[in-house]
């Protein structure tokens, strides 16, 4: 098996859906956007962390369900709104398309690989703030900077973070 | 269907979560002119949409319309044609009406003019008989008016009829066209004398008119009061045919009167005579130019020198002026059986020095004038007036008459004047 094989889905038992109890599914994205909003008033570089996106997305890969992905991201995010000065559904139509992407790629890849992590979580930060930044100067109409290098740096730190989350959250898992 | 939906299902369900967001975003925020975007966003997509469905309605109303109104085209044709003709008979009824207010007004103003004293009124209707010669009117005047039988009934142009019958309200006329009509005219340039009848048609014609009269077509016969009808000097008719008979002549006529139809006109309560108008020349007025310089003008004639000019009786009547002026004599005055004038006496011819000097200055005698109707032997009202000599008289312009005034009757030399 080569190491392109091995990234995408060769087997059945790669491509098996992973099933979590749903205090995990409603504790976790929770949990994610407290941390968000509450440790970064002790340490300020904490706030650079996009929990709440990195749950979805580990959500939306494991489950490998679309619409699963996209419910969990539009919660994620309308929760997220709620406790933001946005209107509702800024973060909420951003993570929707995320999770539902996210989920998307979980079909084709092997999500268990480390690398595959990696790259996805940086992917999806990118295309996060990304997709955010063009909302906002969309809908309404603020005139922000989207600033590419920070955004790059910035995501190779969530997905590094990402990859330790995702390691953690696997325990999580329903065993089969 | 179902495995369409389920091929689509995850798309489907994003977009609708994404539009459901979409809206709720849209109901929170407002833009920079305070309006919700969910307003703006609806009105953005409504509009084009409506935009596009009135488009699609009116071009397809404006289809069926075109179609329909092609359709009702020819019954929309027809209408307006019909309205087209009844505007036509609207205005054909107008201009009757303002060209009947015109007569009204000519006749009104006649009615004004004319020494006669007349009646106005309106024919109401025609006699029976149709398809007979008959012409017969009847008029909205009778015998409470005044009206008689046997009035004559005119118009500014002419004569039209006479009244046959007159009833309280209304009176009959027979028009001039009647056969049975009749009323003595006279020619107005050769005063030829005949008498109109009608035919039974719109022509008439002259009767009784010898063949050695002259008659000229385009001349205008008048009444000529000899019918005790209608009064000298009413247009009657004008000649249009002059032709010779086996007595008569036979001349048609058109009645002026009814020339432009009746439809009001006089009745004659009381008619007084005018005078027939006369003739004027086609040319009008004729110029006389200055005569050539250094020739001598004949000085206008004083009274008592026409030996130069005038007719035979006129150079006999100087003649006798002249004896009488030699021997003292004035004609007219002497009594009867009193010693008349040496009348072969030798007086020196007119023109002779000295030989007028007495006499044109004592000339008692009228001198025939302009108008030709002192006679001689008459004696003029009031002396005659002398006329100062005129060196070069100006250029004057005269009426040119087709009729020269009537010369004066000249006395017989073997009955001079007494």
């Amino acid at each position: 098996m080569t190491s392109g094989d091995r990234i995408l889905i060769g087997s059945q038992r790669e491509s098996q859906i992973s099933r979590f109890r749903a205090w995990v599914l409603l504790i976790v994205p929770l949990a994610a956007i407290l941390f968000q909003v509450y440790v970064p008033l002790f340490f300020q570089f904490l706030a650079y962390l996009e929990l709440p996106l990195l749950v979805t997305v580990y959500f939306a890969l494991m489950q490998r369900s679309p619409i699963r992905g996209l419910l969990v991201g539009a919660a994620v995010g309308l929760a997220q709104d709620s406790l933001s000065k946005n209107p509702l559904g800024m973060f909420g139509i951003v993570k929707t398309l995320v999770g539902y992407f996210a989920a998307s790629a979980g079909q084709r890849f092997d999500v268990d690989h480390p690398f595959i992590r990696l790259l996805l979580g940086f992917f999806f930060y990118f295309f996060h703030q990304f997709f955010y930044w063009l909302l906002s100067r969309a809908l309404l109409g603020r005139q922000l900077v989207f600033e590419i290098q920070r955004t790059m740096v910035i995501g190779l730190l969530n997905a590094i973070v990402g990859l330790a989350l995702f390691r953690f959250l696997d325990r999580l898992k329903e065993r089969s | 269907m179902e495995s369409l939906l389920n091929r689509y299902r995850n798309i489907t369900v994003l977009l609708l979560v994404i539009f459901a967001q979409l809206v709720l975003v849209a109901v929170q925020v407002k833009n920079d002119q305070d309006v919700r975007m969910i307003r703006v966003w609806s009105v953005t997509a409504v509009t084009p949409l409506a935009r596009a469905l009135e488009g699609v309605r009116s071009g397809t109303v404006g289809v069926v319309e075109n179609y329909v109104l092609l359709k009702n085209a020819d019954a929309e044709n027809r209408r307006l044609k019909s309205q087209l003709d009844q505007l036509k008979m609207e205005n054909q009824f107008l201009r009757q009406q303002l060209a009947t207010a015109d007569r009204a007004k000519a006749l009104s103003l006649f009615q004004t003019r004319t020494p006669s004293k007349t009646l106005a009124a309106r024919v109401i209707a025609t006699g029976a008989g149709a398809g007979t010669n008959s012409k017969v009117v009847f008029v909205d005047t009778g015998s409470t008016a005044g009206v008689q039988k046997g009035m004559g009934v005119v118009t500014p142009d002419g004569i039209v009829g006479k009244v046959i019958a007159s009833y309280p309200t209304a009176s009959m006329v027979m028009l001039a066209t009647d056969p049975d009509f009749a009323a003595g005219v006279v020619s107005q340039k050769h005063q030829v004398k005949g008498v109109l009848k009608g035919q039974g048609y719109a022509e008439c014609k002259v009767d009784f008119v010898p063949n050695e009269e002259k008659v000229d077509v385009g001349e205008v016969f008048y009444t000529s009061g000899d019918d005790r009808i209608f009064p000298k000097g009413f247009p009657a008719a004008i000649v249009r045919v002059v032709r010779p008979g086996s007595e008569f002549k036979e001349i048609l006529v058109d009645p002026i009167g009814l020339e432009h139809g009746a439809e009001e006109v006089l009745i004659l309560l009381e008619g007084v005579s005018q005078a027939i108008p006369e003739v004027q020349a086609a040319g009008g007025p004729v110029y006389l130019a200055p005569p050539p310089p250094g020739e001598p003008v004949a000085a206008p004639a004083e009274p008592g020198s026409t030996a130069a000019s005038g007719t035979e009786a006129d150079r006999l009547l100087e003649r006798y002026r002249q004896i009488g002026a030699a021997q003292g004599h004035k004609f007219g005055e002497g009594l009867p059986g009193s010693k008349p004038p040496d009348f072969n006496l030798k007086v020196p011819p007119a023109g002779a020095p000295g030989a007028t000097a007495s006499g044109s200055a004592q000339a008692p005698l009228a001198v025939p004038g302009a108008t030709g109707t002192t006679g001689a032997g008459q004696r003029p009202a009031a002396p005659p007036t002398a006329v100062p000599k005129q060196s070069s008289p100006p250029a004057t312009t005269l009426p040119a008459r087709q009729s020269p005034p009537p010369a004066p009757k000249a006395a017989e030399p073997s009955a001079p004047p007494q």
